[in-house]
């Protein structure tokens, strides 16, 4: 089992906030992600166990969103915003800045298993532009320089 | 990080700079939740939805649909449960005004919900929050339980047989579950693939159940429209399109940010005296006036009162009111490289026009721009865009196509120049 005890105790409660208990799916999935760092394939198949859904129709529905990792990566997950309105404000400057300062590519981890690069489309805040993502928070008004520091203090 | 306030402010967002506003105490401190008890103790749902109607409220969700209109289409004899749904996806380029409703205001839209409750007879609403917006969500998930808390929510509201409660949802990162009936089958734990109309939500809904969709700050309209009545609503704006709404103006001008201004406010008006026109004296080339998906409008047109019956004369729309703006140095083809890419990345993926179409106008421009269009690739494009308008099962289709339309309307320049030169002449645009 890789579905610790106390996830899937919250599993069960987010089925009982919906009218269907599949509603609950992507928060399942949120849940798992949270612990694991990533989906795995076991995972989708406990989950589809717990939802008494086919393990094929769980890993459709990871596949289908963007924050769902079938793979696993860095422990931080960083992703530079590249539509228009950030690009216009030197996303992908900083986008290449981050990339030869980690000596990884867009799409990479690092070799210490640190940081995950990528990007990502408008996020929300095109006017506290360019910005990236890092996990769950949000890091506005960004120049290279203060993006690199934000980046080596991760652990 | 949330501590986003909008540069000029008005009913909407007077209070967001007041942290305790954010507060269930802050906000009823500023009479917060008095007009849903007014509303839930001393009217009748049919009046509400009359009020709402004669407000003229357009849904603010980037279709403009009138929301008493919607939501009278809610069975109202019905032993089915009912259900809300509050749109909180926003994932349109350019468009960051619901997640500042949220972070700033999150009580405000709980208000909004709570009113469209009680005249529809829904008795649960589903908050259905981008899988990104952490943050935001958590703002509301803490605003939901201080009014669960304090009887807000629950069962019998204000002492009467009411009761309503809210289920906060997290998206995973997908644009298209921004349209009504993807975000319905995400709800429901599928892919967010669009679902063929007929039936609309109001008779088959979310797990099946007669639902209305609203965006976010569609709901936070609503308590100043009961508060001050429709009357008071209509004054403001103009004639078809009446209330405030928030421009959030970003790309090349000095103070980005967001604006809460009349509909109808002149779009230079919000470019050069508001957001402080270009930096570095540069001018301005284009403009998108309404989110990604709008067709652009070129430096000589920015003259236009920001409503839908103004910017439609100009083939445009007002959208979410996402206002990206570039200066003279863009390349209109790197625009259209972006843009497409993001459409092509987005669709998903159920309709053959859609997914082969925004594909092809992704490579095509990709090629254009590197220099290896050829002059019958104009043609093509503009074949392909048609070919996809008013074909597919959702708008995604025609949201991909118009703002290709858009570009080549008025800069086809742009793209001949890259034809002719076998090489983008615009070295000093952004780099992409
Ligand atoms: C491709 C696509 C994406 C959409 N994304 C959003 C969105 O992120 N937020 C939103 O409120 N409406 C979005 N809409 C519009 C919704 O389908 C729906 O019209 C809206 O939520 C209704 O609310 P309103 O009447 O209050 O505007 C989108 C529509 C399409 C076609
Ligand atoms: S138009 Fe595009 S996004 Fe909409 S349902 Fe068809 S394939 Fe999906
Ligand atoms: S374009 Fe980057 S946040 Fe909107």
């Amino acid at each position: 089992m890789v579905i610790s005890e106390a996830v899937r105790e919250r599993i069960e409660a987010a089925k009982a906030r919906f009218p269907q208990p599949r509603g609950a799916l992507l928060a399942a999935l949120h849940l798992v992600q949270e612990e694991l760092g990533h989906i795995p394939p076991e995972a989708e198949r406990e989950v589809a166990d717990l939802f008494g859904l086919r393990p094929v129709e769980v890993h459709e529905v990871v596949s289908f969103y963007n924050m769902f990792h079938s793979e696993s990566g860095g422990r931080h997950r960083v992703y530079v915003c590249t539509n228009l309105p950030c690009s216009l404000r030197g996303a992908r400057t900083l986008l290449r800045h981050l990339e030869s300062h980690l000596g990884i590519r867009c799409g990479q981890t690092t070799p210490d298993g640190r940081i995950t690069l990528g990007h990502e489309e408008c996020l929300g805040a095109c006017a506290y532009a360019p910005m990236m993502r890092v996990d769950r928070t949000y890091h506005e008004d960004l120049d290279p320089e203060r993006a690199v520091r934000i980046l080596d203090e991760l652990e | 990080m949330g501590q986003r306030v909008p540069h000029v402010t008005g009913y909407l967002t007077e209070h967001f700079a007041d942290d305790a506003f954010g507060t269930l105490a802050g906000y009823r401190a500023r009479g917060g939740y008095e007009t849903a008890r007014r509303v839930v103790t001393g009217m009748s749902p049919a009046e509400v939805i009359e009020t709402v109607k004669a407000s003229g409220l357009q849904g603010r969700g980037g279709a403009g649909f009138s929301t008493g209109l919607k939501w009278s289409f809610m069975p109202a004899e019905t032993d089915r449960p009912k259900y809300l749904v509050c749109n909180a996806d926003e994932s349109e380029p350019g468009s960051f005004k619901d997640r500042i409703l949220l972070e700033r205001g999150p009580h405000q839209l709980i208000e909004g919900i709570l009113i469209a409750a009680f005249a529809t007879g829904a008795e649960k609403t589903f908050a259905y929050v981008r899988g990104e917006y952490a943050f935001p969500a958590d703002c509301l998930e803490r605003a939901v339980a201080e009014a669960r808390e304090a009887g807000l929510l629950g069962e019998r509201i204000f002492g009467t047989d009411f009761r309503h409660d809210i289920v906060v949802v997290r998206g995973a990162g997908a644009y298209i579950c921004g349209e009504e009936t993807g975000l319905l089958e995400s709800l429901e734990g599928k892919k967010g693939q669009p679902r063929k109309k007929p039936p609309f939500p109001a008779q088959f809904g979310a797990f099946g159940m007669p639902t209305t969709v609203n965006n976010v700050e569609t709901f936070c309209h609503v308590p100043h429209i009961l508060a001050r009545g429709p009357d008071w609503f209509r004054s403001i704006g103009t004639e078809k399109s009446p209330g405030h709404t928030l421009f959030g103006v970003s790309g090349h001008v000095v103070r980005p940010g967001l604006y809460e201004l009349p509909l109808g406010t002149r779009l230079d008006e919000i470019i050069f005296e508001h957001a402080g026109g270009v930096p570095d004296g540069k001018k301005v080339k284009g403009v998108i006036p309404g989110g990604m998906s709008m067709p652009i409008l070129p430096a000589g047109q920015l003259d236009v009162p920001m409503a839908n019956e103004y910017l439609r004369e100009r083939k445009t729309m007002l959208g979410t009111g996402g206002i990206i703006v570039m200066n003279e140095d863009t390349c209109m083809v790197r625009v259209a490289c972006v843009v497409t890419y993001f459409f092509r990345d987005e669709s998903c993926g159920q309709c053959t026009q859609c997914r082969e179409g925004t594909g092809w106008m992704n490579r095509i421009v990709e090629r254009i721009e590197r220099g290896g269009g050829e002059s019958e690739d104009l043609a093509v494009l503009l074949d392909v865009a048609g070919k996809m308008e008013g074909a597919t099962i959702c708008a995604f289709a025609d949201a991909a196509a118009w703002p290709v339309q858009g570009l080549l309307r008025h800069f086809r320049e742009d793209f001949e120049a890259h034809v002719r030169e076998r090489k983008c002449p615009f070295p000093a645009s952004f780099e992409l």
